[in-house]
């Protein structure tokens, strides 16, 4: 399996230009996408839709700053299992439990949902600083696997909150 | 914006050189053909006729069927046999057809794909579409002069699975080879897109005859990316038709009609909707049951309140896509109006209202959708010119996803992936020794199995028998280019390639659609052989001289005993061409097809690390 810093020529570290991502990624679809072979022989087409599916994977993965660390961390064999969150500390377990009923409780009301999610994605960008020196400064990757943890949560609970304020838009 | 003008001086080419392709927009109410000739995109008019064919198919007793005018215009002599907007059928099962399709047509419940009951017998959606089709391309290799090397056809951006695959199985009826389904939005976007000062993100908002669809894309520096795509394949113009009938109905008479006086209705009702766009009223002739016709005033204000709530359910769909773009109104740069229902005055005055200012209409928005496809099959085919090295990124509209315990789905490949996609999942055994296991693939947002459409079960056999638990399946489901779904499956700690018999919901079966092809022959008849010779000897050289330009480049890729393989592979196909066997032409296609996937693969990494090694992507000859 092609590695994915190494397919669009990044370095393999949390810390990436996003403009130097998205311009490598677009190199590597101008050479592979199924566009460029559809007159050409079927050997060719089926190379070419193996290799715009894995730069499609690729871009995807890395574009996301969590699932960059999570592919990152995965790479340096520490696994994040989604389901388990026994390592998580009481602190956020309370945290968890109190933006679960603050949720709940504004079910109906955009405007208050609303402010949830802005102070989730506030509480985001901070973890996210965290993560970033965990990994690349400290590599402390157990600290930075636990932050995985905590924000995949939380991108997880911004998700229901969005359906949520759509169904109050239909 | 205008359509940029391609043709550079001495750049334009040999029209005896070119590959010619055409671009299809595979309409519910009307249907176009258009091709690049010269540089220049047109669609192509019938013998007699103007480019617009409507999408109305005729079947007689005599088994002579008729395609488009003449058949649109004995709609209410012979509505039971005559067929208008199949395409929505297509894909679908009786149970998920709206009420106005099954009250005009004997419809049959076969489980799968809903059959149509005429005079010459049951018919498929996939063979009524392939009736229009074979129309165009005849229309387009008779003003061509030649035989076509493929197609691009348009579906809507909100077509599922089972409907994508239904309107391919329709080409290859008609005859046609596939080079691409592309969307509609995204190749009204191409169309528009190509003036070069065109930067920043659009949206296309293409209200056809029988489906809705919204796009927002972002053009830069040639990449057409499409952000989020939404839509209501069961909304369309039709919609409008069948309330403005309606509402005649009731004020004219109010007493049931026959089916042939409906249609007769419904034909009148989509007059007087057109007759709107550009009069402020207009004099309906309703047909009633007892006397004929009586005469109806009907004000643009009726028509437009009657029809007001089909409009709002156009807006849905719109927010939903803003938001799963992330984007707001004004980071809107321009809405683009496809489709022929765009053209009423309340539609553009609601969508001009939500973006705040006046949508695009400078392309004709019944022909644009054919166009984009054309100057899309054009690069396809191979034409591509310094200049049109646009690059498309579209995505798969509705999430994928498998049916787990207690009749809930879980996302497997979520909407507005970038395609091609692929997910593999990794699925065990639950009984000693267990050697199958079904799996039931669905499409939809949805959480639960019933609301989502079926797509397809796929059932796994030759597990190697081992304890519970002990076999790891790896099924991986891979989304092409063309937004269709195909599945594989391996036992991971055996290495034992998983058999994979796909059951398709709502598809038809390969010796389905072989009947079909034997059949159109013989209606058309043409000689079904020498056809198929001519393909297999066509496909021969193409795959003969792409070789050839391989090894010229890049014979340094492959060892020697390799190399030795490909080129006698090469010699064996070369005499086998000669021949007319086309089933033996075919078992030499595929030996060096096999032969050179190694090389292909070779050439791929080598382009790839150019890419990367700073080489101007733009200059590399693809």
């Amino acid at each position: 399996m092609q590695e994915y810093f190494s397919l669009f020529g990044l370095p393999e570290r949390y810390t990436l230009d996003s403009a130097q991502l998205e311009a490598a990624y677009r190199n590597v679809q101008a050479q592979v996408h199924p566009d460029r072979f559809a007159h050409r022989p079927e050997a060719e087409r089926r190379v070419a839709m193996q290799w715009a599916t894995l730069a499609n994977e690729a871009f995807r993965t890395l574009k996301s700053p969590l699932n960059r660390a999570r592919y990152l961390l995965e790479r340096r064999g520490h696994a994040v299992e989604a389901e388990r969150n026994t390592g998580m500390s009481h602190a956020f377990l309370m945290q968890q439990m109190e933006w679960r009923e603050a949720a709940e409780e504004a079910s109906g009301d955009a405007a208050e949902l609303q402010r949830l999610q802005k102070e989730l994605a506030r509480d985001e960008r901070v973890m996210l600083d965290d993560l970033k020196h965990a990994i690349d400064e400290v590599e402390d990757l157990v600290v930075a696997t636990e932050l995985v943890r905590r924000l995949m949560f939380m991108e997880k609970l911004r998700h229901e909150i969005d359906d949520a304020l759509a169904q109050l838009d239909n | 914006m205008a359509l940029l003008q391609l043709s550079e001086p001495g750049e334009t080419p040999d029209p005896h050189q070119q590959r010619f392709a055409v671009g299809i927009d595979l309409g519910t109410t009307n249907s176009l053909v258009a091709t690049v000739r010269h540089s220049i995109p047109e669609c192509l008019a019938g013998d007699g006729c103007g480019v617009i064919l409507p999408s109305v198919v005729r079947y007689q007793r005599d088994g002579k069927t008729i395609v488009g005018q003449e058949a649109l215009a004995a709609q209410a002599a012979d509505p039971r046999n005559t067929i208008a907007s199949v395409k929505r059928l297509m894909g679908r099962g009786l149970a998920d057809t709206d009420a106005g399709m099954r009250a005009r047509y004997d419809l049959v419940d076969t489980g799968g794909m809903v059959r149509i009951n005429t005079v010459a017998g049951p018919r498929t959606p996939v063979e009524v579409s392939s009736e229009i089709l074979r129309v165009l391309r005849e229309r387009a290799e008779a003003t061509l002069g030649d035989e076509l090397v493929g197609a691009v056809i348009t579906v809507p951006a909100y077509f599922d699975d089972a409907q994508r695959q239904a309107t391919k199985d329709a080409a290859r009826v008609a005859g046609l080879n596939v080079l691409r389904l592309l969307n509609e939005p995204t190749a009204a976007a191409i169309a528009y897109g190509l003036d070069e000062a065109a930067e920043g993100i659009y949206a296309v908002y293409d209200l056809g005859g029988g489906t809705f669809d919204f796009s927002i894309l972002r053009l830069s520096r040639g990449v057409f990316e499409v952000m989020a795509t939404s839509g209501d394949s069961s909304l369309g113009g039709d919609d409008f038709d069948e309330a403005l009938a309606d509402w005649m109905h009731r004020q004219a008479s109010g007493v049931d009609l026959d089916c042939s006086k409906s249609r007769a209705l419904l034909v009148e009702a989509r007059r007087v909707k057109e007759a709107l766009t550009t009069h402020p009223e207009v004099i309906a002739r309703v047909p009633v049951a007892a006397d004929g016709l009586r005469e109806l005033k009907v004000g643009l204000a009726d028509f437009q309140q009657l029809t007001r709530e089909l409009v709002e359910r156009t807006l849905l769909p719109v927010r939903k896509a803003l938001r799963d773009a992330a984007l707001k109104v004004d980071e809107i740069q321009a809405v683009v109006m496809v489709g022929g229902a765009t053209r009423m005055p309340h539609v553009r005055t609601a969508v001009a209202q939500l973006f705040g200012r006046e949508p695009f209409t400078e392309i004709d928005p019944e022909k644009v959708v054919a166009i984009g496809a054309a100057i899309q099959a054009n690069v396809l085919a191979g034409n591509r010119r310094p200049g049109e090295d646009w690059l498309l990124l579209d995505v798969i509209p509705l999430s994928l996803g498998l049916e787990m315990m207690g009749g809930l789905t879980e996302k497997i490949i979520p909407r507005n992936s970038t395609i091609p996609v692929a997910k593999a999942q990794e699925f065990t055994t639950y009984k000693d020794g267990q050697t199958a296991m079904a799996i039931h693939v669905l499409q939809g947002e949805r959480e639960l199995v019933q609301d989502c459409r079926s797509l397809a079960r796929f059932e796994l056999r030759g597990i190697p028998p081992m304890p519970a638990g002990g076999a790891r399946i790896r099924v991986t489901f891979q989304v092409d280019a063309d937004g269709l779904l195909s599945v594989s499956a391996r036992e991971q700690t055996t290495g034992v390639e998983s058999n994979v018999t796909v059951k398709p919901s709502y598809g038809l079966s390969d010796d389905e659609i072989a009947g079909m092809l034997k059949s159109g022959f013989e209606h058309a008849s043409e000689d079904m052989q020498a056809r198929a010779l001519r393909e297999q000897q066509v496909e021969a050289e193409r795959l003969l001289e792409a070789t050839r330009q391989a090894l010229n480049e890049d014979a340094a890729l492959l060892e020697a005993d390799e190399l030795l393989l490909v080129e006698s592979a090469m010699s064996r196909l070369q005499q086998l061409a000669t021949g007319t066997d086309h089933l033996a032409i075919k078992t030499g296609i595929d030996a060096l097809s096999a032969q050179t996937g190694e090389l292909a693969a070779r050439r791929m990494d080598k382009a790839i690390r150019q890419a990367l090694t700073g080489s101007r992507v733009d200059n590399l000859p693809i």
